[in-house]
């Protein structure tokens, strides 16, 4: 199977040149990368005036199964992927039963091999069962193919334990993801405490119940050497504190969502649910510092955070549904959109920020073009503009308050291990 | 003239002629309950259904009078908390009262926002009869409609609020209503109690109740819940009473002709005096009265019912 990628522009963050050249593509491997290159055998895509840029890498996400198969599964969390020009996702241990185990570790890795449209890595939890109270096997999970570890939205709130943690992931050489959350400040909070939630009625989460752990969690990576990743940053306060780290060596990384950066509080107002998320949309003065953070180097990763949901879930009061939208099949309109087009980043950038940073966070080899590499690609359309509509969705989950919304910039085709999967929206 | 908005979810967005309106409605209402027969045949016809998550007999009384002196049909469902928080109680509720074809519906509901999601599903008029900590437009109408009898006007006034801001979703009524009327409002409390940014809804934050109550022209002290001292958020009653209790010499503070409101129900001797609630400054009663004449002007204005003529006479 021969694939040539032709009249594209190449975006590449591994040599970080932007040029006009054709990709090979062979045995589910970059063959070469040149200028005019003969087709011989190969199909050709046309791809001028579009943007080639390595398989973007989403390392957040929630794909609910094993456990909550209602929400989303392997198969259909996958499909988003693709449909949203993922070729990569890492998927968070908030299943149930809990990612702690090198059991699960494999069984999502063989699902996802059997059924998925994307590549998967799991990502294994720091606790047994992420209760927060003893560490789980990170070894063995290692071994089984986790490549990183986080209890993601059930925080290590005992700081010895996630000093432990810490030493441990160090020793495997593999990174700690910190959803920085101080679960006594954010307690029984809706939203982002400020003047819209005074107004509202609902209970607040305060900024320093993301920053004193963001706080914590940088003394602790500095003390034993471990690599940390703050996933999620939303707050100005956030990006101070991971910026003062890296200048001072501490080897800190962090992500920012799409709904972050392109959305504030203010978004809550009329009560719409799929704005309930976790961290929750903070003021415009933070999504400036966010945005800041971003062109300047100290935020290097964009991830979605995907998090489906049911409707029936999302269809209830404000303060009863659950946290989290859906984010895999909006995220490239939003980074052209809100980022690439309002000249926050160049496009060279926005696609480091959505592969080989996040590649070079978990220790895996994607998110290059270099040959031999595996022949994961996306092609960006940045010139069409089009509706997000949710009932195209190819996630379970329809939770995204985009709806309606104008973007420009789109996947345009999505090809993992040398098969396209996604053309112009369309699962192949 | 009427209201321009289907439903009444709170005061944050209805313009100063709304209010004014409202209150002007008011006005023959209350001749109506003053009456030997209280009844008019405004809405014969209709009903209106009260929704409550929240037990508040005062409030759903006095919009069950409201409706009954409009000739109106009246159904209660008292909904449980319980199911609430199995999260299946507003929508299944909402299918309910649609299918039933109720006029208008009346909801009190321990969340805020629950108020927006039925007026969003259904097509009656939704009266918000107070949702968690967001609004409760109808008393700060009856506030409004008590401080303009009494005072004559209120625009100018000095309105001081005491007590739990953070919970308290007749504050924040109050402090649109107010503010949008030309009053000035004055807030305190402790500063646990004082939530984020809401001197940006233009009222005026005071560290010292004494400062806050100095030459009010209006007393509105709220409800202090004890299970607040059980969440953590002050040490105790007694020093709440200390601090932020209204008694006579705080009351010397105010204006020499200051009304003392209260919502109700009080908890007398912890936010406020005995001898305060009963004094002759207190028009805690006629806040009930005018209750039920600001929910007729409500219940009238929302049907479209009637014309003005069947009310005058
Ligand atoms: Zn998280």
């Amino acid at each position: 199977m021969r694939l040539l990628i032709k009249g594209g522009t190449v975006i590449d963050p591994g040599t970080g040149k932007v040029v006009e050249k054709d990709i090979l593509l062979a045995d589910g491997k970059i063959a070469k990368i040149g200028v005019n290159l003969n087709a011989g055998s190969a199909e050709v895509l046309d791809v001028s005036g579009k943007l080639v840029a390595p398989g973007l890498i989403d390392m957040h996400v929630h794909l609910r199964e094993p456990g909550f198969e209602a929400k989303e599964t392997i198969f259909s969390g996958t499909r988003a992927a693709a449909r949203g020009g993922f070729t990569t996702v890492a998927c968070m241990p908030n299943t149930n039963p809990v990612a702690d185990n090198a059991a699960i570790i494999s069984h999502i890795k063989n699902t996802a091999f059997v059924k998925g449209t994307s590549n998967v890595y799991p990502i294994g939890a720091i606790s047994r069962g992420s209760k927060g109270e003893e560490l789980a096997e990170m070894g063995d999970m290692k071994e089984a193919g986790a490549v990183a570890f986080s209890d993601d939205g059930m925080p290590v709130m005992n700081a010895g334990l996630m000093r432990r943690a810490m030493q441990y992931a160090r020793m495997l050489g593999l990174t700690i993801i910190s959803h920085s959350e101080d679960k006594n400040l954010s307690a029984g909070g809706a939203m982002h405490e400020g003047y819209m939630s005074t107004v509202l009625g609902l209970k607040g989460i305060p900024s320093s119940a993301e920053e004193v752990m963001v706080a914590r969690d940088i003394l602790l990576a500095e003390e034993t050497g471990c690599r940390l990743h703050i996933a999620h940053v939303s707050t100005a306060g956030s990006v101070q504190l991971v910026r003062e780290a890296k200048a001072r060596g501490v080897k800190v990384t962090a992500e920012v969502t799409p709904h972050h950066f392109s959305l504030n509080d203010g978004a809550v107002a009329g009560y719409d649910t799929s704005t309930k998320v976790n961290p929750p949309l903070r003021t415009a003065a933070d999504v400036a510092a966010v945005k800041d953070g971003l062109a300047d180097g100290t935020i290097d990763v964009i991830a979605t955070d995907h998090a489906p949901h049911t409707i029936e879930e999302k269809d209830v009061e404000y303060e009863l549904a659950p946290f989290g939208l859906v984010g895999l099949e909006t995220a490239v309109g939003l980074v052209w959109t809100e980022l690439v087009a309002n000249g926050v980043l160049t496009p060279l950038q926005a696609i480091s920020k959505l592969t080989i940073n996040p590649a070079s966070v978990l220790g895996i080899s994607k998110g290059t073009l270099k040959t031999c590499a595996d022949a994961d690609i996306t092609i960006i359309d940045p010139a069409t503009s089009w509706t997000v509509d949710p009932e195209q969705f190819a996630s379970k989950g329809r939770n995204t308050p985009f709806t309606g919304r104008q973007l420009k910039g789109m996947p345009y085709m999505t090809i993992v291990g040398g098969r396209v999967v996604m053309r112009e929206g369309i699962l192949l | 003239m009427g209201l321009s908005g289907k439903d009444l979810v709170g005061l944050q967005f209805v313009p100063a002629e709304e209010i004014k309106l409202i209150l002007d409605t008011a006005t023959p209402m209350k001749e109506i309950i003053k009456r030997q027969i209280k009844k008019v045949p405004t809405l014969r016809g209709r009903s209106v259904v009260t929704v409550f998550y929240e037990a508040s007999t005062r409030t759903r009384v006095s919009f069950e009078l409201a409706a009954k002196y409009l000739s109106a049909d009246t159904v209660n469902i008292a909904a449980g908390t319980s199911s609430v928080s199995k999260g299946e109680g507003l929508k299944d509720t909402a299918r309910t009262i649609a299918a039933m074809g109720a006029d208008l519906v009346v909801l009190r509901h321990p969340m805020a926002g629950a108020a927006e999601l039925l007026a969003r599903t259904i097509n009656a008029p939704v009266i918000n009869a107070g949702d968690g900590a967001h609004e409760h437009p109808s008393q700060a109408l009856l506030d409004l409609f008590t401080v303009r009898e009494k005072k004559g006007r209120l625009e100018g006034l000095k309105i001081a609020i005491i007590g739990d801001i953070l919970h308290s979703r007749v504050a924040r009524s109050d402090i649109w209503g107010f503010t949008k009327m030309g009053a000035e409002v004055r807030l305190s409390g402790p500063a646990t109690l004082l939530p984020q940014g809401i001197e940006k809804t233009g009222a005026m934050i005071y560290a010292s109740i004494e400062e806050a109550i100095a030459d009010a022209d209006v007393i509105n002290i709220l409800r202090i819940q004890t299970e607040r001292q059980q969440q953590g958020l002050f040490p105790g009653l007694r020093e709440y009473s200390q601090l932020f209790g209204i008694n006579t010499e705080r009351l010397k503070l105010a204006a020499p002709d200051a009304l003392v409101m209260h919502p109700g129900p009080m908890n007398r001797g912890v936010e406020i005096a005995p001898e305060v609630a009963d004094g002759v400054q207190s028009v805690i009663n006629e806040q009930v009265t005018n209750g039920v004449a600001v929910r007729m002007a409500l219940l009238y204005l929302l049907t479209g019912g009637g014309n003005q003529h069947e009310i005058a006479h």
